[in-house]
């Protein structure tokens, strides 16, 4: 064999001197990662200022998603606030209504919880058939960020909850023109939610709610209310645009579920993928994917190479943490021949991730919310993926 | 079928070794229930600051203000603030949402769900309008122009008839005709007793075939950042409003135009950079309707490159009201002046929406702006 010039000729940079300190006084990934970003589906919406794009799954490991690359949904834009200008008010059915500034909110003891945020439709367009073809835009409705900030419960209390909590609900709403607004029924309200102004350990993004956003664990991503404006305690749900009109799953029958707020355990192989293609041949690999659930931890993860017929038990990376990504492995030696792959999670109440086919039996195909089903890659032999569905 | 989860510690509990006593206090009377923890952080709301923030509607007409609107005055004011996007009539032009129609197509394979045919409640109609629309220039309407644009929505979807007058006294009066269509979230009966089993292992299936493809749709946007180009017939079906097919080619003419009609001394001059962001900030106001910069396609209005010099009503493939298309002639800075502070004044008949900017510096601001940027 030829010796690698690589490694027999003095390269530029083993030889020169590379930039200093303070060349980009906040980092950016090197320009050789320049593909690792968010895409949007331009069909989808009307206008980049009311739509979504996709974290880029595909290229991603471990669990923590970057928040320069962590998904966007945004109703009327993403809007510009300064902490200066922050004001959260709390009001409705407590003691005393209470308005808090953004240092107000740094004076109450805080805590740490990494939570996985999905948006309700993400999956939405493969209801009906294998559609998009990508991990990126199939799954990518999902980011999974360490939160620091105040539990709501802590805020409620504040201003003082009712005596009888019976029948009632946290109505939340965001500063921004849409003023996005949803009802949550109390007892999620005091039990895990929480009022975040960091995530991964810096200020959320703008793109994310700067600088005050809702996180509601295991509940669907469009209740995190972004730049949280107001919490009213009242005694029923609001009934908004987002919790009639939209974020509602609509079964064969023309009824419509409503109030669906829990995401349901799911997974999928992020590598190889269609964006992410086996480039090796055969030999020894390494196939990958992200599980999830919105009732608790992720207890195991099954992987089939043959649309479903046989299946073996994933590596978890770590204990799945309730509400939070896991991240599964299987080491393996691929023999060169085509395969079907697929991923089936399990949480810790026994659920298991249903097939496409039997969501369908019981919701059919218009309920464009809610598609936790197994999803399939087609990997062809030069090792190319392909989106697929099977029987 | 709240889940189980632990409940939050107490409060003291993620503090230091030794907290304050004041937390302990705190902690205490959080393990007691009732009103819990207090720490006197933040103030009381006044009223008027509840009064301005607090304008949800419930279901049952708690929190309507007092005023109406007829079904007449609403379908001026539908014309002027909502039929941009959502059409005259409320059928809804390219994405943007439909309001009208598609009563009895919820069990049909792509359901129409208008504020007609599937949303459950007036009051959720009313909320939206008054506190989010018109999309861009939010809150704007008063509570009167609130209650005739609803009556408009109400009789485009034949809920009511023209005469109708839509009032805080009569609003429970209407019926929502897909009222009884939902019910609560009941995976819980419904699902997961199904799939909470042992799964299968092995020979879990006879045969295995591959029953469809993602690459027979080829919707899947390309890998450069960039948005695919060719996106087929699904593509065609979604989009109704046709404008978008004709994007790219239309950018590449007006590029040519700009190239042509060489820039006039006023234009050579460096734009004044505070000014131009002032104009950024200004635009946010037309981005909703308008594109500019590298690439900008036509929106719900034409895309703005090269707008100052620019032929008037001249992007091929837009289309335009009869009066932009056959007013002739160039937008220069005073024209745009002109139109920008009082659109339908200047432009009779325009289909831009928008109010206009009353103030001379924003005028200023946003033009500098579009000098700056697509040319």
């Amino acid at each position: 064999a030829e010796p690698d010039p690589l490694i027999t000729e003095t390269q530029g940079f083993a030889q020169s001197l590379g930039d200093g300190v303070d060349a980009t006084p906040y980092g950016l990934p090197i320009e050789y990662e320049s593909d690792v970003i968010r895409r949007n589906v331009e069909w989808l919406t009307a206008d980049t200022i009311s739509s979504i794009n996709f974290t880029p799954i595909h290229a991603l490991d471990g669990t923590i998603t970057p928040q320069g690359c962590a998904f966007e949904r945004h109703h009327s834009g993403a809007i510009d606030m300064s902490k200066d200008e922050y004001r959260l008010m709390v009001n409705g059915l407590v003691g005393t209504p209470l308005v808090f500034t953004y240092s107000d909110l740094e004076r109450f003891p805080r805590e740490n919880h990494v939570y996985f945020c999905e948006c309700a439709a993400n999956t939405g367009m493969e209801w009906a058939g294998a559609q998009l073809n990508g991990a990126q835009f199939t799954h990518g409705m999902i980011h999974n960020m360490e939160y620091s900030g105040v539990p709501l419960r802590t805020l409620l209390e504040e201003a003082g909850l009712p005596d009888d909590l019976d029948g009632k609900w946290v109505y939340v709403e965001g500063h921004d023109a849409s003023s996005n607004g949803r009802s949550i029924p109390i007892e999620k309200a005091l039990d895990d939610v929480l009022v975040a102004f960091k995530a991964n350990g810096e200020a959320l993004r703008k793109e994310h709610g700067y600088p005050v956003r809702l996180v509601v664990p295991g509940w669907e991503g469009n209740m995190w209310v972004k730049w949280l404006r107001r919490i009213e305690i009242t005694d029923g749900p609001v009934e908004s645009r987002e919790e009639t009109s939209k974020y509602t799953d609509t079964l064969a029958d023309g009824t419509s579920r409503k109030w669906t707020w829990v995401m349901d355990a799911k997974s999928v192989v992020t590598s190889p993928s269609p964006q992410a293609p086996i480039s090796h041949g055969p030999g020894p690999m390494v196939i990958t994917g992200l599980a999830w659930s919105g009732h608790g931890a992720i207890t195991r993860v099954d992987v089939s190479k043959d649309g479903g017929k046989t299946w073996e038990t994933a590596r978890l990376a770590k204990p799945g943490e309730k509400m939070a990504l896991t991240r599964f492995y299987l080491d393996t030696v691929w023999d060169g021949s085509e395969m079907l792959l697929q991923s089936r999670a399990m949480d810790e109440t026994g659920y298991v991730q249903p097939t496409k086919t039997q969501l369908r039996e019981v919701r059919g195909e218009n309920s464009i919310y809610h598609n936790n089903c197994i999803q399939t890659w087609h990997v062809k032999e030069n090792g190319e993926a392909e989106n697929v569905e099977v029987s | 079928e709240a889940e189980p989860a632990p409940s939050s510690p107490p409060v003291a509990a993620q503090t230091s070794e030794a907290p304050a006593e004041g937390l302990l206090v705190a902690a205490a009377q959080a393990d007691e229930g009732g009103s819990g923890a207090k720490f006197g952080i933040g103030r009381e709301a006044l009223p008027e600051e509840i009064d301005a923030w607090d304008v949800n509607i419930m279901p049952n007409g708690e929190g309507l203000p007092e005023g109406s609107g007829s079904v007449a005055d609403g379908e001026g004011l539908f014309s002027e603030n909502c039929a941009v996007c959502h059409g005259e009539f409320a059928e809804g032009i390219g994405n943007w949402p439909e309001l009208a129609g598609g009563e009895g197509t919820l069990a049909d394979k792509d359901p129409v769900k208008t504020v007609g045919s599937y949303w459950p409640y007036l009051s959720t109609a009313w909320d939206y309008v008054h506190r989010s629309m018109p999309f861009g220039n939010a809150q704007s309407l008063s509570d009167d122009e609130v209650y005739a644009i609803v009556a408009y929505i109400l009789y485009s979807n034949f809920i009511v008839d023209d005469e109708f007058v839509l009032s805080n006294e009569n609003f429970l009066e209407v019926e929502m005709p897909n009222a009884d269509g939902f019910i609560v979230d009941d995976r819980a009966e419904t699902e997961y007793p199904m799939w909470r089993a042992e799964p299968c292992m092995e020979n879990c299936k006879d045969e295995v075939k591959i029953t469809m493809k993602a690459t027979v749709l080829d919707v899947t946007p390309e890998e450069e950042g960039t948005v695919a180009e060719a996106l087929t017939e699904a593509k065609a079906e979604l989009e109704e409003a046709g404008s978008d097919s004709e994007g790219s080619e239309t950018v590449e003419a007006s590029a040519e135009e700009t190239a042509d009609t060489e820039a006039p001394a006023e234009d050579i001059s460096a734009p004044d950079p505070e000014l131009v962001a002032a104009g950024e900030k200004v635009f946010r106001k037309c981005s909703a309707c308008h594109k500019v910069g590298e690439g900008a396609k036509n929106g719900s209005g034409p895309q703005l490159n090269g707008i100052v010099g620019r032929e008037v009503g001249g992007v091929d493939g837009f289309n335009y009201s009869g009066t932009l298309a056959d007013h002739g002639g160039v937008w220069d800075e005073a024209l745009l002046a002109e139109f920008l502070a009082d659109p339908r004044g200047t432009m009779s008949g325009t289909k831009m929406a928008f109010a206009g900017l009353r103030k001379e510096e924003d005028r200023a601001a946003v033009i500098a702006y579009l000098k700056s940027v697509g040319e």
